[in-house]
């Protein structure tokens, strides 16, 4: 590089001789200097400018790009993601209380037609005919024909039938996959369980919704996906369950019985064991309910959750336990029985002329309703109100079963003093068998409140409130237990499990007023074994009658309690409960295979 | 020296085209591979399903006690029942005499002589 000097010698001479300044020559060369290292800088900062810009665009352009690309693209499922936890069906299972399936799912297929695909629909109809019997061949010929899109033929199919229709060989008609509910043990437990339906239909999918039962009561926590890999453990036992529908069964036919209802509770943690309702139904093919007539008629009916009945002298037991809660009375003490109690136009009469006084021990064996109503009356309203709101039987159970969620039980508005006394013995209250099985389960396992419940208990961390102290519920038990050695529940003796209980008879409300002569409702309440309480047995046969020794029996001495003491027979072993054999130990034993 | 450079330079370039055209089938078998497992794994858990309902269905107390009441003769099953529980004292004490053990007898873990 040439480098000018900022006065060359010649034109600073050459200035000189012509009299100028030579500073002005100097002046213009460092300005020209200065021009050309400004150029410079700028031409850098140019450069840069456009570095700095072509960065920023090539940034948004990959953004965009990347936008554009995802927009455009089809969605899609990442292939590699973890299929371990993946979900394959949509409703938790249902099992008993050791793990025995009661409700599962399964994937069987659906068949739809497409009529615009179809090549021969008549031929198709007359095929789909013989693979299907009941299906009406007009109506579907006709919907073929119509403008329609879209039918469905079938909801659920059989693989064999599945292949008959493949074998027709029509493009129109097609298959989709479709899980369906199975309840593989049939009606057992049919109203514990309830059922389920289809909600949102779709070719691919359909949503099972739970419609009555434990479906329907859990049916958030059945579909959620977080849960649906877990059962549902309820505290059935599917064994005795079983044993019991198959004894109750038997019992409502020689009884002649139109219903029963049975509610086998353990009484410390209110677990329902087993809990039985006849008729019942096959929930794999719930019937539709009744449209007209009495909804307790139909087979959907729970009587044991949802029918409620005047459950009679079973409701005496806690007149005197009122009683002896309060103190005023020990088991004792004698009660003025000579009747018939006038009130108004009302008489208060026993079955049997029990004579002019019984120990309040025998009002219960013998089962006095002027007894109790003398009791009952000297209480007071307000100290019945008090136990029988303490015992659950004013509102409705706590039971998971949506039906059972609303079913309160029955009393009168105006309660007054006559109220008292005939709620003393049972009557002008009505509750379900299942309320009845929870208060005795008061009663029975030391005076704890308990809340029916159809969830397995894994390990009972505390007691409900304390309705009744401990030694009222041992006297209770005593009574129990005599009703059943000496009183009106003789034939409910079952050796070795020392069963406790009282009967009730109620003679059933005509559905306008008054009451039938010869329908009644008899009921076993039943505590085993008394000495140490573990289990309560409620059972109730509507409308049984028997001949016996020589004439028509209904009472529930005769009805309800034989078919409860073979109930307890055979749902004790099977529930593990060893016969206490007192004394010698004298047992007779019998060989079996097993 | 420079065209030594770049041959060496252009053969690795062609050695990673290479290994990256290999991975890339590689990862796509696999995921094909993934996507068959999973379609497996869905069938099986299905077939499980099917076999637990069916497990169920089998034995289901109808069914059983059907069954009890066909093969009596065979089984002579009866429901159980109070007078069934037996005490231990009750069980005879085994009146078979066992020979005498005169073989060595191999303990495992232990040393054999």
């Amino acid at each position: 590089m040439i480098r000018t000097p900022l006065r060359p010698l010649a034109r600073v001479i050459d200035a000189r001789q012509h009299g100028q300044n030579p500073d002005r020559i100097e002046a213009a060369e460092r300005a020209k200097r200065n021009q050309a290292v400004h150029q410079k800088l700028r031409k850098r900062a140019e450069v840069r400018l456009t570095l700095l810009g072509l960065a920023f665009f090539l940034g948004f352009a990959a953004i965009g790009g990347k936008m554009a690309l995802l927009a455009i693209s089809e969605p899609m499922e990442p292939k590699l993601a973890y299929s371990g936890s993946k979900i394959y069906s949509q409703r938790a299972d249902i099992t008993d209380r050791n793990g025995a399936v009661l409700a599962t799912n399964l994937v069987t297929t659906s068949l739809y037609a497409q009529p615009q695909k179809m090549i021969n629909p008549v031929r198709a109809v007359e095929e789909l005919a013989k693979v299907f019997p009941d299906i009406n061949p007009e109506k579907l010929l006709k919907d073929f024909m119509s403008e329609r899109k879209f039918i469905w033929v079938r909801k659920k199919i059989s693989p064999e039938q599945q292949q008959l229709v493949h074998d027709i060989g029509d493009p129109g008609l097609l298959f989709g996959p479709r899980e369906m509910r199975l309840y593989p043990n049939g009606s057992l437990a049919a109203h514990i369980l309830g059922g389920t339906g289809f909600g949102k239909e779709d070719v691919r999918a359909a949503e099972l919704v739970g419609v009555a039962g434990v479906e329907k009561y859990f049916d958030v926590r059945m579909r959620d996906p977080a849960q649906v890999d877990k059962p549902l453990q309820l505290s059935i036992d599917l064994t005795a369950q079983a044993t019991m529908r198959r004894v109750v069964e038997g019992g409502m036919k020689i009884m002649d019985a139109k219903g029963a209802a049975a509610v086998l509770m353990d009484v410390h943690t209110g677990e329902v064991i087993s809990m039985v309702s006849l008729p019942d139904f096959d929930p794999n093919e719930r019937p539709r309910p009744l449209l007209k007539g009495d909804p307790s008629d139909s087979p959907l009916f729970n009587r044991a959750a949802q029918g409620v009945y005047e459950l009679g002298s079973t409701f005496k037991l806690f007149a005197a336990a009122a009683s002896l809660e309060k103190g005023l009375v020990t088991e004792n003490t004698m009660i003025d029985t000579r009747g018939p109690i006038k009130w108004g136009k009302f008489k208060i009469r026993d079955f049997h002329n029990y004579g002019k006084q019984l120990s309040v021990m025998d009002v219960i064996v013998k089962s006095s309703n002027i007894g109790t109503a003398r009791m009952a009356q000297a209480a007071g309203t307000q100290v019945q109100k008090e136990l029988l709101g303490g015992l659950g039987l004013l509102e409705p159970t706590a039971l998971e079963l949506v039906e059972a969620t609303h079913i309160k039980p029955l009393v009168p508005k105006n309660w007054s003093e006559l109220s008292t006394m005939t709620i003393s013995y049972g009557h002008g209250i009505a509750a379900t068998p299942l309320h009845l099985a929870s208060a005795y389960a008061t009663l029975a396992n030391g005076g704890f409140k308990v809340q029916p419940t159809l969830l397995k208990v894994e390990a009972q961390t505390a007691y409900g409130a304390r309705i009744l102290a401990d030694d009222t519920s041992k006297t209770l038990m005593r009574m129990l237990r005599n009703v059943v050695t000496r009183g009106t529940a003789s034939f409910g003796e079952v050796k070795g499990y020392s069963v406790g209980g009282k009967t009730g008879s109620a003679d059933k409300p005509k559905p306008n007023g008054g009451y039938y002569d010869d329908k009644v409702i008899a009921t076993f309440a039943s505590v085993f074994p008394t000495d140490d309480p573990k289990y309560v047995l409620v059972l109730t046969l509507d409308e049984p009658s028997i001949q016996a020794a020589g004439e028509k029996r209904r009472t529930a001495g005769w009805t309800a309690v034989p078919v409860a003491a073979e109930l307890i027979t055979r749902l004790a072993p099977v529930l593990n409960m060893r016969p206490e054999v007192a004394g010698s130990g004298k047992v007779h034993y019998t060989q079996v295979k097993n | 020296m420079r065209s030594l450079f770049y041959l060496v330079c252009s053969a690795f370039v062609i050695g990673l085209a290479y290994w990256a055209y290999k991975e890339n089938y590689k990862t796509q078998a696999s995921l094909k591979e993934v996507k068959e497992l999973q379609q497996q794994i869905a069938h099986e858990k299905e077939t499980i399903a099917v076999l637990k309902a069916e497990w169920a269905y089998l034995n289901r107390p109808d069914r059983l006690r059907e069954l009890v009441d066909l093969n009596f003769e065979d089984l002579q099953l009866i429901p159980l029942l109070p007078s069934h529980f037996g005490d231990s004292e009750l069980v005879g004490y085994p009146t078979t005499i066992f020979d005498e053990i005169v073989e060595p007898v191999t303990v495992i873990g232990g040393t054999q002589p």
